[in-house]
């Protein structure tokens, strides 16, 4: 019988221990909010400063460029929380259930904005704010799904117990993320299918093309820094949580 | 049909959602920072740890 010695720690163990993503994460906040803050502004510049209107939408177009960012990251957004819901199931990782928690009011709010810009586009070129079609109703089971998620993370004290379990939602949940993507080609829908990531390349100008890029990465960069932002705060306030217990527990000796 | 309400209302909507999304953030973290700090002036530490200090949001 061999004596089994323990594995040792890779560089993805050591980089993603939660105290060392207290230390790394911390000197990434400032570069990361400039960066979104220079990106939003040029962006903006050029969607309302150096982008024509649409030869059939008008001006309606400058929706497009805050309407599809939040649309791309209500699914992407999602499926980063089916990756940590895996690492919460499959390799029990101490940071993937934190990364689930931290994403998904952001998620939440990020669909709720694709719903709500886009009933302001859909009203003035397709003459109504709703219409039950696949694309939209697919988002709107996104952002409640996203909702059950955050309330079933406010229904536990025990964060490891809620983690499992929210990671079991989140991966039955996933299965709307192709359903929302497909959703213009299987069904009859107001939507376009899609124009930017295509075989042959994007169908629309460079000049609507760019600011559309330059909004998505505005957005895009937003999330990674709330996200970060938020992981810090919930990695925190587990301590706060342990060191209260731990304090209770000694005053009750 | 005039478009500017339809795209003022889009961009005031998406603007007052991501302040408020920052909004929460910053006071969640500052908050929580608060609360590790009354902790630590009580004298509670974390066994695994002597101080808190370096991982402050």
């Amino acid at each position: 019988m061999t004596a089994s010695t323990p594995r040792q720690p890779t560089w993805f163990d050591r980089l993603a221990h939660p105290g060392n993503f207290l230390r790394w994460s911390r000197p990434l906040l400032l570069p990361f909010a400039l960066a979104t803050a220079l990106v939003f502004a040029i962006g903006l510049w050029f969607v309302f400063f150096n982008s024509p209107a649409d030869y059939q939408m008008g001006d309606m177009v400058r929706v497009m460029y805050v309407h599809v960012p939040n649309a791309w990251l209500s699914q992407f957004v999602y499926a980063a929380m089916a990756v940590s819901a895996l690492g919460t199931l499959v390799w029990r990782h101490p940071l993937a259930d934190v990364a689930n928690k931290a994403a998904a009011p952001l998620g939440a709010a990020f669909t709720a904005l694709a719903l709500y810009t886009g009933a302001l586009w859909g009203r003035p070129t397709w003459g109504t704010y709703w219409e039950w079609d696949g694309r939209m109703t697919s988002t709107l089971v996104l952002l409640l799904i996203y909702l059950g998620i955050i309330a079933l993370w406010r229904a536990f004290d025990d964060q490891l117990k809620a983690g499992r379990i929210v990671a079991i939602v989140t991966l039955v949940g996933a299965v709307n993320i192709p359903i929302i993507k497909f959703s213009v080609d299987w069904w009859n829908t107001l939507h376009q299918p899609a124009s930017v990531f295509v075989a042959g390349g994007p169908r629309m100008p460079p000049s609507i093309l760019t600011p559309l890029l330059l909004m998505s990465l505005a957005f895009t960069l937003l999330f990674l820094t709330l996200h970060i932002v938020r992981m810090r705060t919930e990695i925190l306030r587990r301590r706060a949580v342990t060191m209260a217990r731990q304090a209770a527990l000694e005053e009750a000796r | 049909m005039d478009h500017t309400p339809f795209i003022l209302a889009t961009y005031l909507g998406v603007a007052l959602l991501l302040a408020a999304m920052i909004a929460h953030a910053v006071w969640d973290s500052r908050r929580v920072a608060r609360r590790l700090q009354a902790l630590e002036e009580r004298g509670i530490r974390r066994r695994s740890a002597a101080t808190v200090a370096d991982d402050r949001p």
